[in-house]
């Protein structure tokens, strides 16, 4: 191209100096915003639901039970940080508790058969992030709805796994696994730790970088965004691969967490990854959201199962409890704009 | 105004547009001076829009050539258009409603540090030193979200964008499509100071009125062929209706139409 090469920083406005910078007006502004209270909904019901089944149960708020609640939660947390990634562009992972399972099962066959834990891992991290490239290469690429992608991946993933583990679970004892899930790293366990560097990191890529950036002009408004020159099909295609990735440490952490490698259809970690990020107020509708919601998302339905749990409800309430939470919540929600 | 011995900053040669069996612009012409305000005009459809998206590489033209300074170039993506000096305000794809002004005025070029960690304080900086350097002063905060913004603000905040790179020519797509009167003069009078700058600027619109309260030169467009190119102090709006309802066409064929 012939275009002569020219300095594309902005000119500089012989303008008044701006005013400082008052971080204190912005926290008030944050605070007017009503989407800032829609992002909080979800803490001050994860606060509400802690007070009352620590008014109902002695044992709830102790310090044993809050960490098993937080080791719970944790392969929740980092699949509910990978699907808003995705949500978050207006798409949506069906597959990611497939993925998850395949990785796991990758794990275990490369363990089993003789490879350090080292390979093992690495394997199943390229496991996961090749699923999910492929899923966004499919949906940016091929132009094609991310249910239906997703939907058919779900499925893939799932045979490979069984395919891969002849549809038994293998059993992985490896102490790097165990410490990962025993083991503390000072007052946090370290499966605990990992999800909470996610989530950080995970916030970080969100607001503070380029990449987030785009990641929210592509859900809010794709024709702004390509228009500007953002490179919408290729923020797709990292997204998945993002949520692929996910699936894998989440795999990771379910595999040293059960000791074996289980090829399971993984339905339930799908759809609360999913109800994590409704809760977190996560707009399904793309460009709108947060990590810390549908990290505080995950605590709750977390929680809300292990209070139930220590109440003696009956396990077979627990889906219930789960679905309608996250339907009030979706009806809440619709009010908030 | 424009120095005649100039080369055009940007002129098209005989640019065409299909959309499968639409032709949505035929062998058109057209030249952008620096300094002048050049409307474009034209019913539904007439090919505007696509003209635009042509220039500024979203659909490229499927014929013609497009110079710049003189050169001919190939603008196949935004991304040319922005490195050659381009930017367009659209019509219906300004700006991402989910974003904050600064966000917004720095989307797909952000300033950033290691790692793609962006540069806030810089970038809210110059966005509020724009605004000022604009006489936008309608605006509160550049950190709220441009779906809470008026109108008219929006389409101030679209013009700041595209004028904050260091352009050379600005293509607005009714930009005062959905404003009042008082936020329509404002708009007007911001494209008349990127003009008086030396920007070559391209003013799509459908209000004739407002067309030669800024435009230096009108050009009209008629199922996709230029059918008329005046002079804005030497034609009058009855010329240029007459120009955009029953202008000349070419034949139907698009084959004898000489580049003059
Ligand atoms: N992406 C597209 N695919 C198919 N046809 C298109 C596309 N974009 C424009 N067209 C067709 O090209 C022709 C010119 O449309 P264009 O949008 O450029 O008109 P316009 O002059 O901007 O009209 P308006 O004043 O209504 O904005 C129309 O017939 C339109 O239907
Ligand atoms: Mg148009």
């Amino acid at each position: 191209m012939a275009a002569p090469t020219r300095d594309r920083e902005p000119r500089q406005a012989d303008a008044a100096p701006s005013r400082a910078p008052a971080w204190t007006a912005r926290a008030r502004r944050t605070v007017r915003d009503p989407a800032f209270w829609a992002d909080w909904t979800v803490v001050v019901a994860l606060i509400v639901l802690v007070v009352v089944f620590a008014s109902l149960s002695d044992v709830f708020l102790t310090a044993g039970n809050v960490e098993s609640i937080l080791v719970a939660s944790s392969i929740l947390v980092v699949l509910a940080i990978g699907q808003t990634a995705v949500v978050a562009t207006a798409g949506i992972d069906l597959s990611l508790g497939s993925i998850l399972t395949v990785s796991s099962v990758v794990l275990g066959w490369a363990h089993a058969g003789g490879m350090g834990i080292a390979v093992a891992c690495l394997l199943c991290v390229a496991t996961g992030l090749l699923a999910g490239t492929i899923n966004g290469l499919v949906v940016a690429r091929g132009k094609i709805t991310d249910f239906i992608v997703t939907l058919g991946m779900l499925s893939v993933a799932y045979g490979a796994a069984l395919v891969i583990s002849d549809g038994r679970p293998v059993r992985v004892q490896d102490q790097f696994l165990l410490t990962l899930t025993t083991g503390s790293l000072g007052p946090l366990r370290y499966n605990v730790a990992l999800a909470a560097l996610v989530a950080v990191l995970g916030h970080v890529v969100l607001f503070h970088t380029r990449f987030g950036t785009h990641l929210l002009a592509t859900g809010g408004a794709p024709e702004a965004a390509r228009a500007a020159g953002v490179d919408v099909a290729r923020v797709k295609i990292a997204v998945y691969a993002i949520s692929g990735l996910m699936g894998a440490i989440g795999g990771i952490l379910l595999t040293a967490r059960v000791g074996a490698a289980e090829p399971t259809t993984a339905t339930t970690l799908l759809l609360n990854s999913v109800a994590a990020v409704v809760l977190g107020g996560v707009s399904l509708f793309g460009g709108r959201g947060s990590i810390l919601g549908p990290v505080a998302g995950a605590l709750l339905l977390t929680a809300l199962i292990n209070g139930l749990t220590l109440l003696a409800v009956s396990q077979f309430w627990q889906p219930i409890a789960v679905g309608l939470v996250v339907i009030v919540s979706a009806l809440m929600m619709r009010f908030r704009r | 105004m424009a120095v005649a011995a100039d080369p055009p900053i940007l002129a098209l040669r005989g640019v065409s547009k299909r959309f499968g069996a639409v032709r949505a612009l035929t062998r058109v012409d057209l030249d952008l001076q620096a300094g002048e305000v050049v409307a474009l005009v034209g019913d539904n459809g007439a090919g505007k829009s696509t003209l635009i998206k042509s220039v500024a590489g979203i659909h490229p033209f499927d014929e013609g050539e497009v110079r710049f300074d003189g050169e001919p170039v190939r603008i196949t993506h935004p991304k040319d258009a922005a490195d050659l000096g381009i930017e367009v305000v659209y019509q219906d794809l300004a700006l991402a409603d989910n974003l904050d002004v600064v966000q917004n005025m720095y989307l797909g070029r952000e300033r950033h540090k290691a790692l793609g960690v962006l540069d806030e304080e810089s970038m809210e900086r110059s966005a509020r030193e724009t605004m000022t350097a604009l006489a936008v002063t309608t605006l509160g905060s550049v950190r709220q979200v441009v779906a809470g913004l008026s109108g008219g603000q929006r389409q101030s905040v679209a013009v700041a964008k595209a004028v904050m790179w260091n352009s050379r020519v600005v293509i607005l797509d009714e930009p005062t499509a959905a404003l009042g009167v008082a936020q329509t003069h404002q708009v007007l009078q911001l494209v008349r100071r990127l003009g008086d700058r030396g920007l070559a600027v391209l003013l799509v619109s459908h209000n004739l009125h407002d067309v030669f309260e800024v435009a230096d030169r009108i050009a009209v467009l008629r199922l996709g062929q230029k059918v008329a190119d005046l002079r804005a102090d030497a034609t009058s709006q009855q010329e240029v209706v007459e120009a955009i309802t029953a202008g000349e066409l070419a034949d139907a064929a698009g084959t004898e139409v000489d580049a003059s």
